[in-house]
């Protein structure tokens, strides 16, 4: 009889791979191989990390912003980016882990968020490559989330895409702004790009063969880490250089031949220092979280209390 | 016994979004299930439904909550306008 079942399980996992690699969508009801759930749960987990520890560098400059509506801009983004958290949390809770252990596994550093968030914000250039460039970056990972065999978060991506054009549009309009002010400002964006690029292109993670991607086979994810950084070199480069600024990396070109960019291979081993928590802020970032989350410890006992 | 409005949302495709397609009257759960099957599902055109009593639905439609009049452009995409800052930018650059 226990074989019997054993079987069962088996059969059925290979039913659902066969399904969700097939296109099928896996809604949160659904039954579902626990390797999948933890693969899912985890991918979402580090995406909602990323967004609440994301404005972190992003307010530290609401009260330095040049004018009241980059004031408002800026604040409207950090706002945003606490919400894509909630929606982002919320879908991991439903896969069964609770706010409260991801919140501390995040401030105890046992769960991870994306590397660009570990570095500091020099000056107000920096706001502007981190809105046009990171969130470039990240929003062509999301959009390659559209199609997540994992329905619910497909459908919270929609979301999340429409709002992240606003701060790519708005980090743009800094950008060119700058670019169109003194010699000091251009230099400016020149030396934010020019610390932001290494984290840029270490941002989508080392090249995976896609056999070794189980996010990729369960098609949580559907395109894989050098592909989107392909793509974002495509859509960026030139870009960049119509603003008459200059990629800080010599090798960096387009192979006609192979139809890909080459590069100065990002260091992998910055990338793995920086997201285990060894990066120049990490720890402040940190724990600057955790003394949000104990001054607001308050606020969530009122709200329970009140209902 | 007392009949209940029950609002149903379909899924009309896998993955897809659920959407409100009306509502139906049923004396209690199990009956309101089949009878949404019945009305928005015998043809096969639904893959899930959502049946939830009307009771439970909350709504919000204040204005003022929703669309404030308050100029909230430095919100959207539509309130930066590029054209002519990129253009001065090459402009600039080209004259260099
Ligand atoms: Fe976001
Ligand atoms: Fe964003």
């Amino acid at each position: 009889m226990a074989v019997e079942t054993e079987a069962t399980i088996e059969e059925r996992t290979q039913a659902f791979r066969d399904h969700v690699t097939s296109g099928g969508k896996v809604e949160m009801t659904d039954w579902m191989p626990d390797e999948y759930r933890r693969s899912v749960l985890k991918f979402i987990e580090m995406h909602a990390n990323s967004e609440i520890m994301g404005v972190l560098p992003e307010r530290e400059w609401i009260n330095r912003a040049p004018s009241v509506r980059r004031k408002l801009a800026l604040t409207s983004k950090v706002q945003d980016e606490v919400g894509h958290g909630q929606l982002l949390y919320r879908l991991a809770e439903d896969l069964g882990k609770p706010r409260e252990q991801m919140l501390e596994d995040l401030m105890a550093g046992r769960t991870k968020f994306h590397n660009v968030f570990h570095y500091p914000t020099h000056t107000w250039a920096d706001v502007g490559i981190i809105a046009w460039l990171v969130d470039a970056a990240a929003i062509l990972s999301q959009k390659a989330l559209l199609t997540c065999s994992y329905a619910p978060y497909a459908r919270t991506m929609q979301k999340i895409c429409w709002e992240e054009s606003f701060h790519i549009k708005h980090g743009y309009d800094i950008v060119l702004s700058m670019m169109n002010g003194t010699e000091e400002q251009r230099a400016m964006v020149q030396e934010a790009l020019d610390r932001w690029w290494g984290p840029l292109m270490q941002f989508h993670g080392p090249p995976t063969p896609v056999e070794k991607d189980k996010d990729l086979a369960w098609r949580i994810k559907s395109k894989g880490n050098e592909q989107l950084r392909q793509e974002f070199l495509s859509m960026y480069v030139p870009r960049i250089l119509d603003l008459g600024l200059s990629i800080p990396d010599p090798n960096l070109r387009y192979d006609e031949e192979t139809g890909r960019w080459q590069y100065t291979e990002p260091s992998w081993e910055e990338l793995r220092s920086v997201v285990t928590g060894h990066g120049p802020r990490s720890q402040e970032r940190l724990a600057f979280r955790r003394l949000n989350y104990d001054q607001g410890e308050w606020v969530r006992q009122a709200v329970m209390t009140a209902s | 016994m007392d009949m209940h409005v029950y609002e149903v949302f379909q899924q009309q495709k896998e993955g897809g979004a659920l959407v409100h397609s009306g509502n139906i009257q049923a004396p209690d759960d199990r009956l309101a299930i089949h009878y949404a099957r019945e009305l928005y599902g015998r043809r096969g055109e639904s893959v899930r439904l959502w049946v939830i009593p009307r009771d439970h639905v909350l709504e919000l439609t204040d204005p003022d909550l929703l669309k404030p009049p308050f100029d909230r452009s430095y919100r959207s995409v539509e309130g930066y306008r590029l054209r002519d800052k990129l253009a001065s930018v090459r402009a600039a650059r080209e004259g260099s």
